[in-house]
């Protein structure tokens, strides 16, 4: 402030203001706008987009108990609808398929005459174990971790997907 | 005879002096701007009144209906009759799952004259696509793409695009079978879309939060997927294609009507 003095004594000087180097120009305030303006609008489009996922979903949770492995007969295979899993007791243990086709995501059925899993949307075929064997379908079915509850039921966690392999293995005296 | 024949002849002649009529026809039944037939004066007219015509104009833009068979302007015809008819459906139907189903069979044997305004709106559908691709192809092979067009014939796949997804949230709302299982390939495909897809080329999303998931609204289709797709439906898609719309008739009027023989 001393430098420009503005008293009644000292008339104002034109252009003094210009000979100060730290006085905020014009282009320097426009920039500095212009890009809080850019960046309130990323921000803003970020929030918007992440608005469209929510924390929480309302369906069932991907992670359940399904009953006691005595409960499905050997060789069985058990759809449970509101999880959308299939549950097969073979005789080297259980496994848990995704009853999603690796195609578009439709629902294959299982066909216990034939013992395939069919799709009615594009006519994939699975076999027992989930291998594909006709139709689009890329690859075989997903299998999900299976595992034995301190209880003793049955505990799947859809969101582990497994090796193609994996098998739960049960005592014998089911 | 004669003179009745005069009389109705000077009638007429004088309600075309009217200041009404030149208003309305202008110079189109008259002078460098006569037309071919009564139909081309008509859309003429109609373009006049609603200060469609540009300053200047090619004159084989003048020939309507038998250079560009008005396949735009059916277009926006089916436009406006989809968002009349979806009016008189939004009235009966809710997005719930437990509701919707029904609500449309109610569209059948509940509401008066339901069927007719549900298939007008889903045959009104059917012809717009065909419409909107028609137009593309006549604008292709007119080669009205080229220059000062170019935008425009961008602006218009934007509009393709809108309308086949307009047709697809659509195709989910009577929630049937059909529907559903419809609607379940249609968001899977996006999962293999490039950068915003979980499982295609380049993807930065995972699985929960890529362009499907934003879609469904969940793991799978159900009630938020419906809600979403009502939404896009009803209001999203429709003001789009109106603004985009709105640019596209502009652009036309900025490049000199509809364009000519080349």
């Amino acid at each position: 402030m001393s430098d420009i003095n503005l008293s009644a004594d000292n008339d104002y000087e034109p252009g003094a203001l210009l000979e100060k180097p730290k006085t905020v120009t014009r282009r320097a305030f426009f920039w500095a706008g212009w890009s809080s303006f850019w960046i309130l609008v990323s921000l803003w489009s970020f929030s918007v987009f992440r608005y469209l996922v929510p924390r929480v979903s309302y369906e069932p949770s991907s992670i359940f108990k399904a009953g006691r492995p005595e409960e499905y007969p050997l060789g069985s295979v058990t759809l449970i609808p509101g999880r959308k899993v299939w549950i097969i007791r073979e005789e080297t243990g259980f496994y848990v398929m995704k009853a999603v086709c690796t195609h578009l995501s439709c629902q294959p059925q299982w066909i216990e005459k034939e013992q395939i899993f069919k799709c009615p949307c594009h006519g994939g075929r699975f076999r027992k174990n989930g291998v594909n064997f006709a139709g689009p379908p890329p690859k075989p079915l997903e299998r999900v971790q299976v595992s034995l509850g301190d209880d003793g039921r049955l505990f799947i966690n859809k969101d582990h997907i497994v090796d193609f392999a994996s098998v739960l293995k049960v005592s014998a005296s089911f | 005879m004669d003179e009745k024949k005069e009389k109705g002849e000077k009638r007429g002649n004088s309600f075309k002096k009217t200041q009404v009529y030149k208003a309305i026809f202008g110079d189109l039944l008259y002078g460098e701007f006569k037309l071919s037939s009564p139909i081309n004066s008509l859309i003429r007219a109609v373009a006049k009144a609603m200060q469609l015509n540009p300053y200047n104009m090619s004159a084989g833009g003048r020939k309507i209906i038998t250079y560009t068979f008005c396949l735009g302007g059916l277009s926006v015809f089916f436009f406006a009759l989809l968002a009349c008819t979806g009016t008189f459906l939004m009235l009966y139907y809710n997005p719930d799952v437990n509701k919707a189903y029904s609500n449309v069979e109610d569209f059948r044997y509940i509401v008066p004259f339901g069927v007719l305004i549900r298939n007008m709106h889903r045959w009104t559908a059917h012809l717009m696509v065909l419409f909107v691709s028609l137009h593309m192809l006549r604008v292709f092979l007119t080669g009205a793409y080229k220059p000062p067009r170019e935008l425009n014939w961008i602006v218009g796949v934007f509009l393709l695009v809108l309308t086949m997804l307009a047709s697809f949230t659509g195709y989910l709302l009577p929630w049937d079978q059909l529907a559903y299982w419809g609607v379940t390939i249609g968001c899977s495909m996006g999962e293999n879309i490039p950068v915003i897809g979980a499982k295609g080329p380049f993807a930065v999303l995972k699985s929960g939060s890529d362009i499907n998931a934003v879609l469904v609204g969940g793991a799978s289709v159900g009630q938020p997927t419906l809600l979403r797709f009502y939404l896009l439906h009803a209001i999203a898609i429709p003001l789009s294609i109106v603004a985009l719309m709105g640019y596209h008739f502009w652009r036309i009027r900025r490049a000199g009507g509809v364009s000519g023989p080349l």
